[in-house]
Formats: C-alpha cells, sequence, structure tokens
C-alpha cells in the first residue's frame, strides 16, 4: 500500500529505492546526503527486499562496484555529493561506454573545489555536458520536491533500463535536506535470480548457462567500431529526446516574460510567477524535469510568444547555455542566480526579471514572428 | 596407423584448455600470462563451474583477457577491479567471481580497492600477475620494479631514495584479516605450472565454501619490457626477481606461513 509520510529528501529517496525494489546500493558518505546510506543501514534492506547496501572506501570504489553489479543485469545505484561526483566521472563514462543501467543521485553542493556543503545548482555542466570523458550523455531528472525525490527513484530505473543508460537524480542539498510530506509508492518485487538471466541474459554477466558468454566492455580499438558505438549511443539519446523529455509550464498560457528554472529554483521561482502577476507582469515559468534530454522544442516555441527569458539557477549560468541555443536569439535571454550555498529569494529573482528582462517595458531586440500552428 | 587414428580423442593426452576461445593471444612470445590464462581455465573447467564464473579483466597487457577466457567477463576500469568484483560477488553471492590483475593495475593506481577488497574479505578469488613492469604502456617502472631496474621511466635504474622500494602486495594484504588464502607462484616451468594452477583450484574451492578472499600472485617474466629474450628472462627472473618475491605460500587457511 502506499504510505503519506513527513521525510527528508534523502530520506525518501532511500526509502523509495528500496520500494522500487533496488537491488543494490553502493556509497561514500558525503554531506548533504549522508542521510541516504545511514536511512538505508538503517532499515537493514537486505532483510525487508533482499537488498544489498555497502559502504565503499571511496567514491570511486562505490562506482565501480556499481559497474561491476549493473553489469549483471540487476537494478544498481549510488548516491553522492558534487566533489565525490566528481570522483564518479571515471566510472560514470565507463557505464555510458558499457552501455550499463545504473541509477546515480547528484545532491549537489557548491564549488568548485570542496567548496561549501550548503545547497547549489553548478553541477549542470557536469550532469548534463558530460562530466567524464568521450561522447557520452546520461539522462538526468531534476527533482523539485522530496516527493519528486522519491518518484524519480523508479523512474529513473525504468530509464536506465529502457535505453541502457547511466541516469542521474540532479537534486541539491536543499531537496536532500528539507521534509514534505511525501506518498510513497507500495513496495515492489525484486526480480528474482531467474527473472534477470531471462530479461538480461543476452547482454549482462549472469553466468554463461545455455548460452555463448557476454562481456562488458567499453573497449573497441577498431576506429570503426569505436565510431559505431559513438552512433548507437547518439541514437539513444535522439530516442530519448522523442520519448522520455520531460518539463511543465506553469502560467505559460498568456504569459509574455518566461522563467526557465529547474529543481530547488524552479521552486522559489514559482512563487516569483506569483509576485509577478500580482504586480501586473504577465510571467510564466518553464521547469525542464529532464536536464538531458533538455526541453529545447518547447522552449523555442515559448520564444515565439514571450519577449524575454530570465534562467534562474544557484549557479554563476549554466543552464543559460542551452535556454539561449534553444530560443535561438529570438528575444533576448538573461541569466540570474545566486552562488556560494545562498539561496536566491523569490523577491531577489523578480527584481532580476523586471532589470534584466521587462526594463520599464521596453523590449530589446524582439522579432514578431508567426504565431506556432503547433 | 592413420593419422585421424593417433587423434582420436581416447588416444589424445593433451589438448587445448576447453574455456579459451580460439582467438590469438596477442601477448609476446615467451610471456607468462598465456600461461597464467590457460591455468585459470583449466581449473574452472575442472571444477565444472564455467557457467557460474564471472571474470573480471583489468587494464594493461591483459587488458583483452575477456577475448581469451570463455566464461562471462567484465572489462574494469584501470585499477578497479577488485571495485567491480565486489559488486558483482555482493549480486551474485553463489557465483564464483575473480579478478585478474597486472601489478601496475594492482599495485599502483588500485591499491586502495586492492586493500580495502581484502580487508572485507570479499569471497573471491584474485588472480595478480607480477612482472615488475608496466607492459603495455612500453615497459616503464611499476610499484614493483627492483632496485636498480632499468626501465623506460627508470632509465638509470630504479633509485630507492626518490621512487621508493618495490612494494610485496602479498606479504602486504596477508596481514589482512579478510584474507583467507595468499601465496606466490610463477608459471616458468612445468614444475611452476602444476604448483600455480594447484594453488588456483584451491582458491576456486575457496570460494565455493565462502571462506574469503583468495590472493595469487604469479611472479611472472616480461621479456620484451625487460628487453632479453624469453629465456634469459625467466633466469633473469629467477636470480632477481625470486630473490624480492619468494615463492610459496604466505598464508593458508587464514593464518600466515612465513613474513617475509
Amino acid at each position: 500500500m502506499s504510505e503519506l509520510r513527513l521525510m527528508k529528501g534523502n530520506e525518501a529517496l532511500a526509502e523509495a529505492a528500496i520500494r522500487a525494489g533496488a537491488d543494490a546500493y553502493f556509497g561514500y558518505p558525503i554531506t548533504p546526503q549522508s542521510e541516504v546510506i545511514e536511512y538505508l543501514m538503517t532499515e537493514r534492506p537486505e532483510e525487508r527486499t533482499g537488498m544489498v547496501v555497502l559502504q565503499a572506501e571511496s567514491e570511486v570504489a562505490a562506482i565501480n562496484m556499481v559497474y561491476g553489479a549493473a553489469g549483471t543485469g540487476k537494478k544498481v545505484m549510488t548516491s553522492s555529493s558534487s566533489p565525490g561526483i566528481s570522483l564518479k566521472m571515471e566510472g560514470i563514462s565507463y557505464l555510458a561506454g558499457a552501455e550499463l543501467p545504473a541509477l546515480i543521485v547528484n545532491v549537489v553542493r557548491g564549488g568548485p573545489g570542496l567548496g561549501t556543503i550548503q545547497p547549489s545548482q553548478a553541477d549542470y555542466y557536469q550532469a548534463v555536458k558530460g562530466g567524464g570523458h568521450g561522447d557520452y550523455h546520461m539522462y538526468v531528472l531534476a527533482p523539485a520536491s522530496v516527493q519528486e525525490m522519491a518518484d524519480f527513484v523508479s523512474d529513473g530505473f525504468e530509464m536506465a533500463f529502457k535505453y541502457r543508460t547511466p541516469v542521474m537524480i540532479l537534486s541539491d542539498g536543499l531537496i536532500g535536506q528539507m521534509m514534505e510530506k511525501v506518498v510513497l509508492k507500495d513496495e515492489q518485487k525484486r526480480l528474482t535470480d531467474e527473472e534477470v538471466a531471462e530479461r538480461y541474459g543476452d547482454w549482462a554477466t549472469t553466468g554463461k548457462k545455455d548460452r555463448e558468454r557476454n562481456i562488458i566492455t567499453s573497449l573497441y580499438l577498431e576506429p570503426e567500431r569505436m565510431e559505431q558505438r559513438v552512433r548507437r549511443l547518439m541514437k539513444k539519446y535522439e530516442r530519448m529526446e522523442q520519448e522520455d523529455m520531460r518539463y511543465e509550464t506553469i502560467f505559460c498560457d498568456d504569459a509574455e516574460y518566461l522563467i526557465v528554472a529547474y529543481g530547488s529554483s524552479a521552486r522559489i521561482a514559482q512563487k516569483t510567477v506569483e509576485l509577478a502577476r500580482k504586480k501586473g507582469i504577465r510571467a510564466g515559468l518553464l521547469r525542464p524535469i529532464t536536464l538531458f534530454p533538455f526541453p529545447t522544442k518547447p522552449l523555442n516555441k515559448l520564444a515565439d510568444q514571450v519577449k524575454g527569458v530570465l534562467s534562474v539557477e544557484m549557479n554563476a549560468g549554466q543552464m543559460i547555455d542551452d535556454v539561449r541555443l534553444a530560443i535561438e536569439h529570438k528575444v533576448p535571454a538573461e541569466h540570474f542566480g545566486r552562488t556560494g550555498g545562498i539561496i536566491h529569494t523569490p523577491e531577489e529573482i523578480l527584481e532580476a526579471l523586471e532589470q534584466k528582462i521587462v526594463k520599464d517595458g521596453s523590449i530589446r531586440h524582439h522579432t514578431t514572428r508567426e504565431p506556432s500552428l503547433l | 596407423m592413420e593419422v585421424l587414428d593417433i587423434i582420436r580423442p581416447e588416444n589424445q593426452v593433451f589438448c587445448k584448455t576447453k574455456l579459451m576461445t580460439d582467438t590469438t593471444l596477442t601477448y609476446c612470445p615467451g610471456c607468462g600470462h598465456g600461461t597464467a590464462h590457460n591455468i585459470a581455465m583449466e581449473v574452472i573447467d575442472e571444477l565444472g563451474i564455467a557457467e557460474d564464473t564471472i571474470g573480471v579483466a583489468p587494464v594493461g597487457c591483459s587488458v583483452f583477457a575477456y577475448d581469451f577466457m570463455n566464461v562471462d567477463m567484465t572489462q574494469a576500469a584501470h585499477g578497479r577491479a577488485p571495485a567491480v568484483a565486489t559488486g558483482i560477488a555482493r549480486i551474485w553471492p553463489e557465483k564464483y567471481v575473480f579478478t585478474y590483475q597486472g601489478d601496475g593495475d594492482l599495485a599502483a593506481i588500485g591499491t586502495a580497492e586492492t586493500i580495502h577488497c581484502c580487508n572485507r574479505g570479499e569471497n573471491i578469488v584474485v588472480l595478480f600477475v607480477n612482472n615488475g613492469i608496466y607492459g603495455m604502456t612500453g615497459g616503464q617502472m611499476a610499484p614493483t620494479t627492483l632496485p636498480g631496474m632499468r626501465t623506460s621511466t627508470s632509465p638509470y635504474g630504479r633509485e630507492i631514495d626518490t621512487m621508493g622500494s618495490p612494494i610485496k602486495m602479498s606479504e602486504l594484504v596477508a596481514n589482512l584479516p579478510g584474507t583467507y588464502y595468499v601465496t606466490r607462484q610463477s608459471v616458468h616451468t612445468h614444475k611452476h605450472v602444476r604448483k600455480a594452477k594447484k594453488a588456483i583450484k584451491k582458491a576456486f574451492e575457496n570460494t565455493r565454501l565462502k571462506k574469503g578472499l583468495s590472493f595469487i600472485e604469479i611472479v611472472s617474466n616480461c621479456n620484451s619490457g625487460w628487453k632479453m629474450t624469453p629465456n634469459e628472462s625467466n633466469i633473469w627472473m629467477e636470480e632477481n626477481m625470486f630473490p624480492y618475491y619468494p615463492l610459496g605460500d604466505i598464508k593458508v587457511n587464514g593464518k600466515i606461513k612465513q613474513v617475509a
């Protein structure tokens, strides 16, 4: 039965992992996400569902345990925060190269370097543009609530197996640490060893019973084969955009000004939209739910309607690049965001919207376009 | 008697290892890797566990071990094989998991993974081929390179003062409670091959009995990296490697036998 509880984002994610039928979690403590492994260790999922939980000696080891375990065809995950995710990047590149399903959670803190333990969205580039080496992407989900911290675990696993790809939940210290009510889904049964062998026996290291051996590798020394592999990955990413790109729009129907924000920034910006409308500024919000694939097309369409776009991120300006690429300079687009672990207020965002975009009603570079027929 | 009569199965006293694929080995002629592969696969075949065995290949000369070993294999990032094997072994506690690693992989970049995997006593077999050099990248100094030994990154010989001493991994991991069986073998003569094979068999039997980690070091040659003929390299190995890396059991049934 589903259950209503008051939980921290990190704990909700951990509980959702047990309920989603995850087979293993490998992690290493780091603030602000240590509650994930603490919760799992306390809950004894090995007794509840048979899920394996192991504290590794480092983030590097944890992601490589994920790599080995993901190769068996089981549902495997890890979580960390920014500096730890940097360490995991090698393994993530291998997961993408070897086409393995895995769930990686980043409860982002400020950086660069050891940075701060306060919330931040400064790992956007790392999450959506690669981070590790080579031509690859992760499917990136950005939760904006404790509810989504929980829901995106099963959604993430679904995508990981649909595309055989590493999936990242890009959260932050705010969502990870705050408490909200959350509806937890029913506990799902883990697949049996036999079911795993039957479903994924064509590629996974389940033991070569009644078949040729399987090899998990990302090594292709012949240039043609390597290129083939890269093309295969790119096709996968195209399909992701067509079938599984997710976003939400709030007050966008009649919007003259658009805010684009994800995760906790979207939560705050939603309030800004309300404040703006009270002042007579017709603002709307587009919240990308998947950061890769990015909602390029809907954003491009909205650019035909609005007079300007403000990208609000808790960083020095990263997603703004994708926003500008999406709107093809049809209207001005600016960035606003606090860094260093400072969380911007709805009022600050409104002020930035007015100063950078609305500007006493004057509109820069705006060209009128045919209304979209779509 | 016709040739075909002679090669009848009942007359055969020796054949290709069943669990080795038909792929041509990429190792230099004279290198010990081929033999080490062979005996590992013979053991798995003889124990009848091929369908339940998952191997982990390293980065180094044996990066393509999965091309030669006919069991399910995962290719790991440099040094990470023990962590990868941990992930697999925790998922499949009833199966047999082994890593096959060189000295650069296991004793340099992967030291942390090696130590902690051994310390946790993961129920796996670690096959560690130590030839005192980085073979694949062209003969650079390894953590196991002997004092004074010339390599492309220690062209005047390894200086202990600035480059450190060669690390004895077997003695190191034997001190960890998680290791159940630690032994050092070689594969350069028939006698040694038979002993090494026996050790590997014991290791996989330990896995079956869930005894924890078995660590088999195979001191081997690198004739191309050492710039010697295969025979010269074997003699050099006996005269120089073995005194520093003495052969024999170090820890048996969870008890240290000798401390070097």
